[in-house]
């Protein structure tokens, strides 16, 4: 049993959870998979998540997820980003502080304890990112099914993600740039109903943004069936329903 | 049975969008997504069938589920008031639902009660009954829950209604109103039937959907779906006798529920190969759909606009 135990957790993929600048929801997000955490551990072995492992410092792993963003006048932050991005083989930017930058975009510094600390741009600027959650914070399945598409080598899902189009600096325009102006919108309302901070109402069937309550998330547009439509994955989800 | 269900050839089937029954034969129509059975159908309940738009079948269904636990409760749309605004609703009884009976042709961007019926309404099992892009839109959301923790998992039916095209609420009122000759007040029912947009009320009036597509919102096409594709079950009227639905099952769910309804009496079934245009038309006008889309893709393409990343057609 011994044998058959290591042999196992040679191919096991391992598994890092590094927390920057953010708030927690994401990674509460992340727990929040409740029972199916159990089958997470399963699929990877969690080397380094500082809610759940008493392991201080991050070794190297297959799949790290990133949330918060790192910032520039911490060097220890972007120290930490980059060392993980060095020790990782797929680095995911998971929830919006780190995919892009969320909240974070509104830092003008001049905050205690750390008044210096201004500047928290998306992970993606400072180093290379393999796939992009937006969302703040992502559903908890989000988080089960990137674990679950790695191990499988599933690339059909994990492609949607792995390219900048859901990264990087994020807003509601994102609607009104590429969906509305590219005459895609079909009044669907998926936006409104991923929007966290409730920022989106419908009106005669088009999104309006309240741009005092948008947090720049990024869900919104990653949510909308026009912005990219998985067909390949969808074809498949069918067979299972 | 006409000989027109076998008239596609077997290598065309091969690929993705193609039903097939279970049997030997092929059910061997392009155009209308994976589906396991296509059938005519209408609701057994005469109360459903005065108010229904055709055959009362999706209706019929989301009362039968609600009956019998397989939800409990909905997001529907329902015209909120004489001027025909779509109203996006949660409903928990049958009451409610027979209350959302009837199509209204304006946009209702129903995805976003989804939220409220997990979070404020604590729905368990949710039904959800979208044009084919909503449907587009909720199993992406299932798939990719950005912002929808917890919503997809609970998603317990998906019904699909075949969809041509949909208005702004004022393209609504100015073809009814501009081309119809009508208030929208006296209107009692709207349908799109052989290529026109008529309205029932007060009087009788019609436009070919030629002009009145010129008030379609401009999303649409580049839309590939006219049979909901993705839906647990599709439903329309396109193919079928006045007072009958066309009717794909196109997942296991979808043929489970289906012929729960069936058997419980909700809902009776006919040979769909018996009716009358039948699928042949209902063909026709979903590949000229895809074709539209296809072509319209291309010519935006060619502007050097965006357009929707793997959209198909
Ligand atoms: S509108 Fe809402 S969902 Fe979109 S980026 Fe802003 S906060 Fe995020
Ligand atoms: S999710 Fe996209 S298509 Fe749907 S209403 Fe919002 S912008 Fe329009």
């Amino acid at each position: 049993m011994k044998v058959y135990d290591e042999v196992v957790n040679m191919v096991k993929p391992k598994f890092a959870y590094v927390h920057l600048a953010a708030c927690s929801g994401c990674e509460i997000s992340f727990i929040d998979n409740f029972e199916r955490l159990l089958d997470m551990m399963d699929m990877v072995d969690f080397e380094y998540i500082t809610l759940l492992k008493d392991v201080q410092e991050m070794p190297a792993v297959d799949i790290v997820f990133i949330d918060g963003a790192p910032c520039l006048q911490s060097e220890e932050s972007v120290k930490m980003l980059k060392e993980a991005r060095s020790k990782a083989g797929f680095l995911v930017a998971w929830g919006g502080c780190s995919a892009t930058s969320c909240i974070n975009n509104f830092s003008r510094g001049g905050q205690m304890a750390q008044p210096q600390h201004e500047s928290f741009p998306q992970v993606c600027r400072i180093v290379k990112v393999d796939a992009f959650v937006p969302g703040s914070p992502p559903g908890p399945e989000m988080a089960y099914n990137i674990i679950k598409a790695f191990v499988e080598g599933d690339t059909e899902y994990l492609r949607y993600l792995t390219t900048y189009e859901v990264g990087g600096f994020a807003c509601g325009c994102d609607l009104m740039k590429n969906i509305i102006e590219n005459a895609l919108c079909i009044g669907c309302g998926a936006c409104a109903m991923s929007c966290p901070t409730r920022a989106i109402t419908m009106v005669l069937g088009r999104p309006c943004i309240n741009w005092e309550r948008c947090v720049k998330c990024g869900a919104c547009y990653a949510q909308c069936p026009r912005s990219f439509l998985p067909v390949p994955v969808m074809d498949r989800m069918m067979e299972g329903l | 049975m006409r000989g027109m269900l076998c008239a596609v050839p077997e290598e065309l089937l091969a690929g993705a969008g193609h039903g097939s029954n279970d049997g030997g034969a092929i059910m061997g129509y392009r155009g209308f997504g994976r589906y396991k059975e296509a059938l005519a159908a209408k609701t057994m309940d005469p109360k459903i069938m005065s108010v229904g738009q055709d055959g009362g079948v999706t209706t019929a269904l989301l009362c039968y589920s609600i009956d019998n636990g397989i939800i409990d409760g909905a997001v529907l749309t329902r015209k909120s008031g004489p001027k025909w605004v779509p109203e996006q609703v949660i409903a928990t009884s049958k009451k409610e639902i027979i209350e959302c009976t009837g199509s209204i042709y304006a946009l209702s961007p129903n995805m976003y009660k989804l939220k409220d019926a997990v979070r404020e309404y604590a729905l368990e099992k949710v039904g959800y009954v979208g044009l084919p892009c909503q449907i587009d839109a909720l199993r992406k959301m299932q798939l990719y829950p950005f912002g929808a923790r917890g919503i997809g998992e609970r998603i317990a039916l998906a019904l699909g209604i075949f969809c041509s095209e949909n208005f702004h609420m004022e393209g609504l009122r100015t073809i009814i109103e501009g081309y119809c000759k009508m208030p929208i007040e006296d209107v009692n029912k709207m349908h799109i039937t052989k290529g026109k947009f008529m309205v029932e009320g007060k009087k009788h009036a019609e436009v070919g959907m030629k002009k009145a597509s010129r008030y379609a919102q401009d999303g649409d096409s580049v839309c590939p779906d006219l049979v909901a594709e993705y839906a647990d079950i599709s439903i329309g009227s396109i193919g079928s006798e006045e007072g009958w639905n066309t009717v794909f099952l196109r997942t296991r769910k979808g043929i489970d529920t289906f012929y729960g309804a069936v058997s419980a009496g909700y809902i009776e079934t006919d040979d769909i190969n018996k009716a009358k245009p039948g699928l042949e038309l209902l063909e026709k006008l979903a590949l000229s759909k895809k074709a539209a889309a296809k072509e319209n893709i291309e010519k935006r393409k060619a502007m050097g606009l965006f357009v929707t990343r793997d959209q198909y057609y």
